[in-house]
């Protein structure tokens, strides 16, 4: 299998335990390798992940059309309103305007849009051609938000400028430049904005729902079910809870170094995270309501109650199967092998796109001796570890599922495509339920791996054509 | 609602980018890896787009130009890309696609691989894959432009001005499914003429399941085939908006003197027919009876079935060509094509439309092209459809929000299973589509009605 991984990637593939590997060290947060076939977007996808379920807003991506086409209403970010995110603008750039510049037609675009829609802010997406040919962005939203009286705010995500991560980072400036100016007078001391959780398949709901019943305020969805206004006031808020913490971790420092609102870094996949992001909230709210840990242990007590019995039956099928797990952000590998370990299933493969030294490490130690820990990998390694550790199921997005169902292979999205919830106690039934489903198939006795064909051996010759073809 | 006309921006496009229609080419040569000179994204989100279609890998490597090299140059990085996908793809042939990145910043992508050519023959130990480069920036047309123009570029670039002359045909069957090739090679078999379909994705983007990870799926049209497509006695090339600057046909004409025959795509009776008499005279005999038995057939089921689809009104999307094959099918069965609309801009839908429609009396459909979705919704408002004919992106704006069905041909067709064996082509394609529209409009009927028949 060593000739499928690139000599420029090995330091970015490790196996934990392996002779020279420890102690833990692994490459990452690297361009990706020309040629390589990264399974990574741009910054212009960073970004665009990042604001796209803010629901009242309108995105108008600033480019050729392709950039704007490829994620028309794919995700599954849900909206309780308004739903003009799943609408796909662009100024649809061509030749004449990368000639001449594009400046002219943005304005026009943005002015025309505005008027037909009525958003509550405008996000305007520069990508890589308006990087060339140097269209003034900020220039022009300026003057439209003069003339149109709502915030018009230019993302910096030329597509070539880094990878997903500069992408996060210019959407988090883009929301900053919103907090702070909203009315925070109604906020309740006991709150917190949620920040990276895209709400799909209404995931968001499920948490809202918990801290409801906590007696905890959720001030800003950032940005499932989002709003321009929410994201206005949320510096009201007395806490920030951050998941998928690669996308908007510098917006919850940057609201930390303004507004002085302490973060804490959460997950709502699988039990221990899930429970432990609850019981982080109730701490730290206890000093305020002292009643609230004991709110919050009744809650998990009674979701687990529901939950467990019927964990261990699916558990039963599970025992001892092996899983692959390829994500973007780090923090949902953590969330999957703890995930796995309920469903007797061994991790023997984690790797994330977009994962830092720390996620790898701390990988690296919740997982078992020889497995194998990767960062930005391919479609040629990644099918080469799942033949290696023979896995039983693998859980990636749309991307990484035709390498799994080729090889044979069980396969659990977990992508922003998906439609099923996969958060909180419940997601986690919802995640067992598609693992066990995927796991326990019959077709995989039937694939050429497990079975061989019957027919068409390559040993006997082939019946020639009869002719009858009149 | 009403956008202002003329309009600027573009809400919700009835169209993909050049080099997205280069990619799906490209996958078509056998042991080709189709690889875009810019940055990541563009490759990666392509795959995506691609995969939920098709739902099979489909590897498209980048050369990842970083901010640096947009600034240098991108040679470095598309030499280096090269090297490493020839050295672990063992690819036969890459398929080089400009993006808008590379086109801007003035890469000089044919001398780039002539040097590539030149330095790395030896590190390659003198095994040179064939490198096919096509130019395609993404503000340059759709990705119908992008399909022929890679088309083109494999055809003019890669056929052999000294191949030896042969009874072969070439057919150029642009953006069909995996299925529908698979018809057009069976039927030109069942003529007993030989024949190169380029470019042929009907393995590669719709593999059988295998023991091991194939790196490059088996299948696509064989090098050799393409080299040899200069010595062949005609071509055949579907589509009735190619220009003439895109069309592979054409190349071989001019620089080679074969025979060319430009069709339309055949859907629907009079297309097929077109193609059908076409292969007759090419063959020298009568069309196997299998196809006019077919053809029986299809008649048959138009007459048998003309009183459910009788006088319903249909919008109509998607490629260019496609629509006209489409429009040309639906007219002959008595659906009304009242709304004909596609984001590209060839410049020769109107006439095509008009061609197709002529014979028949009434009005003939409004034609849009360049347009996108929000238009074609708002165009569509007056127009009160009874079903809408095109890929899953007219679903909920078309479709959902009359509550009439859409039959789904075409790509992308994200929101349905065995999209890549949606048979078009052929009489028997005509059948399918038939069956699927007189069952659609049944199925409206049986749900709408308070009763419940099970007999209809």
């Amino acid at each position: 299998m060593e000739p499928v991984i690139f000599e420029e990637r090995k330091a970015q593939i490790q196996r934990k335990g392996a002779k020279g590997a420890e102690p833990f060290s692994i490459s990452c947060n690297k361009n990706s390798l020309a040629g390589a076939v990264s399974q990574r977007a741009c910054v212009f996808c960073g970004s665009r992940v990042v604001l796209y379920p803010i629901a009242d807003a309108l995105h108008l991506v600033h480019g050729p059309i392709g950039c704007a086409v490829y994620n028309w209403d794919i995700r599954g970010a849900m909206s309780s309103g308004p739903e003009l995110h799943r609408l796909s603008f662009s100024t649809d750039l061509r030749e004449k305007d990368v000639i001449f510049g594009g400046e002219k037609k943005l304005y026009q675009a943005l002015l025309e849009l505005i008027d037909l829609h009525k958003p509550n802010a405008a996000f305007v997406y520069s990508t890589c051609i308006v990087g060339i040919i140097g269209d003034d962005l900020k220039a022009v939203c300026k003057k439209v938000e003069a003339e149109k009286g709502i915030p018009v705010i230019p993302v910096q995500s030329e597509g070539f400028k880094g990878n997903k991560r500069e992408g996060y980072l210019a959407a988090c400036q883009a929301m900053f430049t919103l907090v702070g100016t909203g009315d925070t007078s109604a906020i309740s001391p006991l709150s917190v904005n949620i920040l990276g959780d895209f709400n799909l398949a209404g995931e968001i709901w499920i948490i809202q729902d918990y801290l409801r019943r906590m007696g905890v305020e959720v001030v800003a969805n950032i940005t499932g079910d989002g709003r321009v206004e929410e994201v206005r006031r949320a510096h009201g808020a007395a806490l920030n809870l951050v998941q998928c913490s690669g996308a908007t971790m510098d917006l919850a420092k940057m609201m930390q170094q303004k507004y002085g609102i302490p973060f804490k870094k959460v997950s709502y996949f699988g039990i221990e995270d899930m429970s432990d992001a609850l019981y982080e909230v109730a701490k730290f709210f206890e000093d305020k309501d002292p009643e609230i840990m004991t709110r919050t242990r009744e809650l998990v007590r009674e979701e687990l109650r529901d939950l467990y019995p019927k964990l261990q039956l699916l558990r039963k099928d599970l025992v001892g199967k092996k899983a692959a797990i390829y994500v973007g952000g780090a923090f949902k590998a953590f969330s999957l092998v703890k995930s796995f370990r309920h469903l007797g299933i061994d991790v023997v493969m984690v790797g994330s796109q977009t994962g830092t030294q720390e996620d790898y490490q701390e990988l690296a130690e919740i997982t078992d001796e020889g497995t194998i820990v990767v960062d930005d990998t391919n479609p040629l390694e990644l099918s080469a570890f799942i033949k290696e550790k023979d896995v039983d199921i693998f859980v990636g997005g749309v991307k990484e599922r035709p390498i799994a169902y080729k090889l044979g292979v069980g396969f659990c999205d977990h992508n922003h495509e998906r439609k099923e919830a996969l958060e909180g106690f419940l997601g986690m039934y919802n995640f067992a339920k598609e693992v066990h489903a995927t796991v326990t198939s019959p077709v995989w006795n039937f694939t050429p791996r497990r079975r061989k064909s019957p027919i068409a051996s390559p040993d006997v010759p082939a019946c020639a054509a009869t002719g009858r073809v009149s | 609602m009403k956008k202002a006309e003329p309009f600027v921006s573009t809400t919700n496009a009835c169209k993909m980018c050049t080099p997205m229609g280069a990619a799906l080419a490209f996958k078509g040569l056998e042991g080709c890896v189709p690889f875009l000179h810019g940055s990541q994204g563009c490759a990666t989100y392509m795959r995506r787009y691609i995969i939920s279609h098709f739902r099979e890998p489909m590897d498209i490597a980048s050369s990842s130009l970083g901010e640096k090299d947009a600034v240098y140059g991108g040679k470095a990085n598309l030499m280096q890309g090269l090297l490493n996908v020839i050295g672990k793809y063992k690819a036969q042939a890459v398929g080089i696609a400009t993006t808008c990145l590379t086109e801007t910043i003035g890469d000089d992508v044919s001398m780039i691989l002539h040097e590539f050519k030149k330095e790395c023959l030896a590190g390659l130990n003198g095994d040179m894959p064939a490198l096919v480069h096509v130019s395609t920036p993404s503000y340059g047309g759709s990705h119908m432009e992008g399909f022929h123009a890679a088309v083109r570029a494999m055809t003019g670039q890669l056929a052999d001005p000294e191949a030896a002359k042969h009874d072969g045909v070439n057919l150029f069957s642009g953006f069909v499914s995996p299925e529908d090739i698979r018809h057009l090679q069976d039927i030109f078999a069942h003529f007993g003429l030989p024949m190169t379909i380029l470019p042929d994705y009907s393995e590669t983007l719709d593999g059988p399941a295998l023991e091991d990870y194939q790196n490059i799926p088996g299948g696509g049209t064989p090098l050799d085939a393409v080299r040899a497509m200069s010595g062949a006695r005609a071509s055949i090339e579907f589509g009735r908006t190619i220009k003439p600057d895109l069309s592979a046909g054409e190349v071989l004409r001019e620089k080679y003197g074969v025979t060319h025959h430009s069709l339309g795509l055949p859907i629907g009776l009079r297309e097929s027919d077109a193609l059908f008499t076409t292969l007759e005279s090419l063959a020298g005999c009568a069309a196997p009876r299998r196809y006019a038995l077919e053809r029986g057939q299809l008649l048959d089921a138009m007459v048998d079935g003309h009183k459910y689809v009788a006088g319903k009104k249909a919008v109509v999307y998607g490629e260019e060509d496609l629509v006209v094959g489409i429009t040309s099918f639906l007219s002959e069965i008595g659906v009304k094509p009242v709304l004909v609309a596609s984001g590209g801009e060839s410049g020769g839908l109107s006439e095509a439309i008009a061609a197709v429609t002529e014979e028949f009396p009434g009005e003939p459909p409004l034609v849009r092209d360049g347009v996108d979705f929000y238009q074609i919704v708002a165009e569509a408002e007056a127009l009160e459809p009874d079903l809408v004919v095109g890929n899953s992106k007219g679903y909920r704006g078309l479709a959902r929000a009359r509550n009439i069905p859409l039959i789904r041909v075409g790509f992308p067709i994200h929101d349905r299973f065995g999209s890549q064996r949606v048979l078009h082509v052929g009489y028997r394609g005509a059948l399918n589509l038939y069956d699927m529209i007189v069952n659609a409009l049944i199925k409206k009927k049986q749900d709408d009605s308070p009763i419940g028949y099970g007999y209809i």
